[in-house]
């Protein structure tokens, strides 16, 4: 079934294809180099800075200084936690929204993007009173919910998308099948839509990982994440790139690595053949 | 297809999600609105009171609020060119076989990882500088006089910083929904005689507009409301040159500690963000359908 | 034995319970710079000192850091005890009754001993309310190669027509040397602060006794009008982006001739990230003769919330971090250049810290510098760079706006002093001091 590619064809297309991914990458990259060079050379031209020397005396300092650990816990189990319960609340209600739209389906779907609208700045006094008075200022609970409501239009949203692009067929087969609500959901439906389910998943999870206004606002220090440990390193007075590049790159890590397994199941799992 | 008792079903399905986003709409909402009718400074507490419409009037009126609204939309158009051409460009060569497609698709994908002030920092110090940054480096060694970027022209750096950060977002969509596209389709058109350009323009291009719009209206809405970014590289300036209403908002609640004015502005933005996805609906809300 | 030594476990267990009870937490927010990461890197010695007593630490750059803190303190949510605030914050908030007094620190701890001025600034109706951690004035730091190499020398406190002409003299744009560096970056406490602090000397004033804006006087205009010439003339590009990292790197890099700003980073001009650490000499602020210099004063001081619950241990830390005991520490570990500086007159005395090169200036640009009086003609308010109202913060960063869009080209002079002067009486207006 698949054309004969031609190589040279496919040598164009790689050549063409790593390039602009490079290019694109190149800041990241540009900031990695620089976590591992000394604050004076970090900010020197870039032939200058590459012939450096590599030290690690950035991480160090960053290591000795902060506490990456519960950090990166913090953030872990904030943007794990709000996308798990954001994806429970989103599947069956994108599932009903795609296959038994209703006529106010469109509606809905937009007020729910108006709920984003509200610059955050704008609601801060009114949130911080309400943390303070339910005693959720500085917790990982309070966190998870904010970002879980901040976020929940987007999975929606995007969940949406993705089962509009599944066939109804399969579905009205299984049900002819007999199966139930639950068991189209859970056996059908979710099968089919892993590659949209998990891209959904990454990209709320990033937007979690990297939510750098609330995250900040309403944590001091024991639930603080990831973010307020980069903007420790924002902007002191003094040289700082090269150990907030440290803490950039330590901080991005885990979800490069994360993107790299998860990115396998972005290839096309949807089986056509299933339908004809 | 929707059997009364899946419509039933379907309705409890979704309530969940209605219920809290209400909740979670309407109760910061409702203290927003009655904090913009009172005069309520962080650091001035003992001057409150009623002050009708006091707050509005100085946030619509304040010189900066034209061009704040302006720049505003320019940020979203600019951003939105940028990403879905450049996203269905990227999407497409990623979907072609390749050496090293993983690797690549993960590159494309990490800007969106970076957090948004250390991407706006290091644009504006290791890049755009016109001192020590990378791109006045080039200039020299090509003989020209480097660009101050930030100065003059402030709004398009940050339409590139923003685009760059986006791409990889409306990428990612882009291509899962390239990978459904239905390859029998496309080698019986091709076999049918149909042209590159006619199978991209018939083909493709039809099935993507579910995608593009969506990534339209999610990125219109952050869009709406950037602010990290240019609050790292110009503050707003020079002048009011790259204000946003969401900078404006800022600049009330969080450097005057006005929350009245802020809670306007607040309200304000709300009601602007609405007309913009009212009219951004009509254009293509249709293609939302199956 | 055995009764006696399993009394003596049993006893050292209730002891150990007991502290462990006893011991208190508290959440100190910090700003993110270098004294204060020293003063958490010494975290050993306070515990040892003072077993009871944990530590959180919120470090954070100083404008998210300010931020939060006044969201907290204004709204009561008694998320800090201990505070980094400044000389603005704190007259502000003391009035307001939200931070605790500290006039009841132990005796050894010498409160006459701070520095007349920093004191000042931090004291309202007779209550410290903050105690100064490090205080900063502004000072010329110069390339004394450079000025050797152009035949000038600088005299310890030089008029502006004095910097005009080493500018001129330094100045070889073709090998990327610029005769002079300064703050371009709008904020108030960016561009702002330099500006407000030059006007000084210009004889200029923020608000005359009735609160009117003065931005459409003679004197504020001779001040921008000189520093739009010296930054186009003999200032790097870009400058209108420079804050104090910008101008921090250029200086480092060799690419300045002067720099006029805090006079903390004296300590990172001679220091190891610095290619011209030797060859870098200081002068006082110029002035041009009216009275007023155009440094500034500045102090990053600890200050206890109202609310908070830990008053006890919150004071114990300060009064720690604030004594001479602790400057004595940070020089036994690091040497005493790295001493905080600009709070106590002991330091200055002190013939150890006479050796490092820029103590002397730094104490006589602080003495210089009076938060009670810093204008030629009077003023209702008091702070030598900003105006310690609630208002300024917000009024200050728009203006700071305008004058930078003067530097960067796209305003022309006269607009950016006429719109500073017409939202500045706005805002006023709005905020009552008007009538």
């Amino acid at each position: 079934m698949a054309r004969k590619v031609t190589q040279t064809r496919k040598r164009v297309v790689t050549v063409l294809a790593w390039s602009i991914g490079f290019l694109i990458f190149f800041p990241i990259l540009w900031t990695v180099l620089m976590s591992f060079k000394s604050e004076g050379d970090a900010i020197k031209g870039p032939i200058d800075m590459l012939m450096a020397p590599w030290t690690l005396e950035s991480y160090g300092e960053v290591q000795h200084r902060s506490n990456y650990g519960l950090h990166f816990w913090n953030s872990v189990i904030i943007s794990l936690g709000s996308t798990l319960l954001a994806l429970i609340i989103a599947i069956p209600a994108a599932w009903a929204m795609a296959f038994v739209p209703g006529k106010r389906t469109k509606d809905l779907l937009m007020w729910m993007l108006s709920t984003k609208m509200m610059p955050s700045v704008g609601v801060l006094i009114p949130m911080y009173l309400m943390f303070r008075d339910f005693g959720l200022l500085d917790t990982r609970t309070g966190l998870v919910a904010v970002l879980t409501l901040i976020n929940l239009p987007i999975v929606v949203w995007m969940l949406y998308t993705y089962f509009k692009e599944i066939p109804g067929e399969i579905l009205e087969a299984a049900r002819m099948d007999g199966a139930g609500l639950r068991s189209e959901i859970l056996y059908v439906l979710t099968p089919m839509a892993v590659p949209g389910i998990a891209s959904t998943m990454l990209l709320n999870v990033i937007l979690a990982w990297n939510e750098a206004f609330w995250t900040l606002q309403l944590t001091t220090s024991s639930a603080a994440p990831l973010t307020q440990f980069i903007a420790s390193y924002s902007s002191p007075e003094g040289l700082f790139y090269a150990k907030l590049s440290a803490a950039s790159t330590m901080a991005i890590a885990p979800i490069l690595i994360m993107g790299w397994f998860s990115q396998k199941q972005l290839v096309r799992g949807l089986t056509f053949g299933a339908v004809k | 297809m929707a059997t009364k008792n899946s419509r039933a079903a379907a309705r409890w399905m979704v309530a969940p999600s209605v219920l809290l986003l209400f909740a979670w709409m309407i109760v910061p909402l409702v203290m927003t609105l009655y904090f913009s009718f009172q005069r309520y400074n962080l650091l001035s507490p003992d001057q409150s009171g009623f002050v009708g419409f006091d707050n509005y009037y100085y946030f619509l009126t304040n010189p900066a609020f034209f061009e704040a609204l302006t720049n505003t939309l320019t940020l979203v158009l600019g951003v939105l060119a940028i990403t879905i051409f450049g996203g269905i460009g990227l999407a497409l060569l990623l979907d072609q076989p390749f050496w090293g497609q993983g690797i690549v698709r993960v590159l494309v994908i990490a800007p969106f990882f970076v957090m948004p002030t250390v991407s706006a920092l290091v644009w504006k110090n290791m890049f755009m500088n016109p001192v020590n940054g990378m791109f006045a480096h080039i200039a020299k060694a090509m003989g020209l006089q480097p660009y101050d970027f930030l100065a003059h022209s402030p709004l398009a750096s940050i339409i590139l910083i923003v685009a760059w950060q986006w791409l990889p977002f409306s990428t990612l969509i882009l291509l899962t929904a390239l990978q459904s596209l239905d390859r029998e389709q496309q080698e019986a058109a091709e076999m049918d005689g149909a042209s590159v350009f006619a199978r991209f323009a018939y083909l493709t291009i039809p099935h993507l507009t579910r995608a593009v719009t969506v990534v339209v209206l999610i990125q219109t809405i952050f869009l709406l409301s950037v602010f990290a970014e240019i609050l790292v590289t110009t503050n707003g300036g020079p002048g009011t040159a790259s204000t946003n209403i969401s900078y404006l908002v800022y600049a009330q609640s969080l450097l005057n500690y006005d929350v009245g004015g802020g809670s306007a502005g607040g309200i304000i933005a709300v009601i602007l963000a609405n007309i913009v996805a009212f009219f951004v609906m009509r254009m293509i809300g249709k293609n939302l359908d199956a | 034995m055995n009764c006696r030594v399993r009394a003596l476990y049993s006893a050292c267990a209730v002891a150990a319970l007991a502290s462990a009870v006893s011991a208190e937490t508290i959440t100190v927010a910090t700003v993110n710079n270098g004294d204060m990461i020293r003063m958490q890197s010494l975290m050993g010695e306070f515990n040892a000192k003072y077993p009871d007593i944990q530590v959180e630490w919120v470090t954070l750059e100083e404008n998210v850091l300010r931020q939060k803190v006044t969201t907290d303190i204004a709204t009561k949510g008694g998320q800090f005890d201990v505070l980094t605030i400044g000389t603005y914050e704190v007259p502000i908030w003391g009035k307001q009754g939200w931070l605790v007094s500290l006039n009841d620190l132990p005796a050894e701890w010498d409160a006459a001993d701070l520095l007349p001025a920093i004191a000042g600034g931090l004291t309202v109706d007779g209550n410290l309310y903050a105690a100064p951690f490090y205080g900063e004035s502004s000072m010329v730091m110069y390339r004394k190669d450079l000025m050797e190499k152009a035949g000038l020398t600088m005299p310890d406190a030089p008029t502006w027509a004095d910097i005009k002409a080493a500018a001129a003299g330094m100045t070889d744009k073709a090998n990327e040397v610029y005769g002079i560096c300064l703050r371009g970056k709008a904020g108030w406490g960016e561009n702002m602060a330099f500006l407000t602090a030059m006007s000084n000397s210009y004889g200029a004033r923020w608000f005359d006794e009735n609160w009117k804006p003065q931005f459409d006087g003679a004197a504020w205009k001779a001040t921008l009008t000189d520093y739009l010439a010296l930054m186009n003339d003999y200032g790097p590009p870009g400058a209108s982006n420079n804050g104090f990292n910008e101008n921090l790197a250029l200086f480092n890099q060799g690419k300045c001739g002067m720099w006029i700003d805090a006079t903390v980073a004296a300590s990172f001009v001679t220091g190891k990230e610095s290619t011209v650490a030797d060859k870098v000499g200081f002068a006082l602020a110029p002035d041009n003769g009216l009275g007023k210099r155009g440094n500034w004063l500045w102090a990053w001081s600890l200050a206890i919330p109202a609310g908070s619950a830990k008053t006890d241990a919150a004071k114990t830390f300060v009064a720690w971090a604030t004594s001479k005991e602790y400057a004595e520490l940070v020089a036994s570990k690091e040497g005493w250049a790295n001493v905080p500086p600009g709070t106590r007159t002991s330091l200055y005395e002190n013939p150890e810290y006479q050796k490092v090169p820029f103590a002397k200036m730094t104490l006589d640009s602080i003495n210089s510098a009076d938060p009670t009086h810093p204008t030629v003609d009077p003023v209702p308010y008091v702070g030598v760079q900003f105006v310690a109202i609630p208002e300024f913060q917000g009024i200050a960063t728009a203006v700071g706006q305008q004058f930078s869009a003067a530097l960067a080209g796209t305003t022309s002079l006269d607009d950016a002093l006429a719109a500073a002067q017409e939202l500045t009486t706005t805002e006023m207006t709005k905020a009552g001091y008007i009538k």
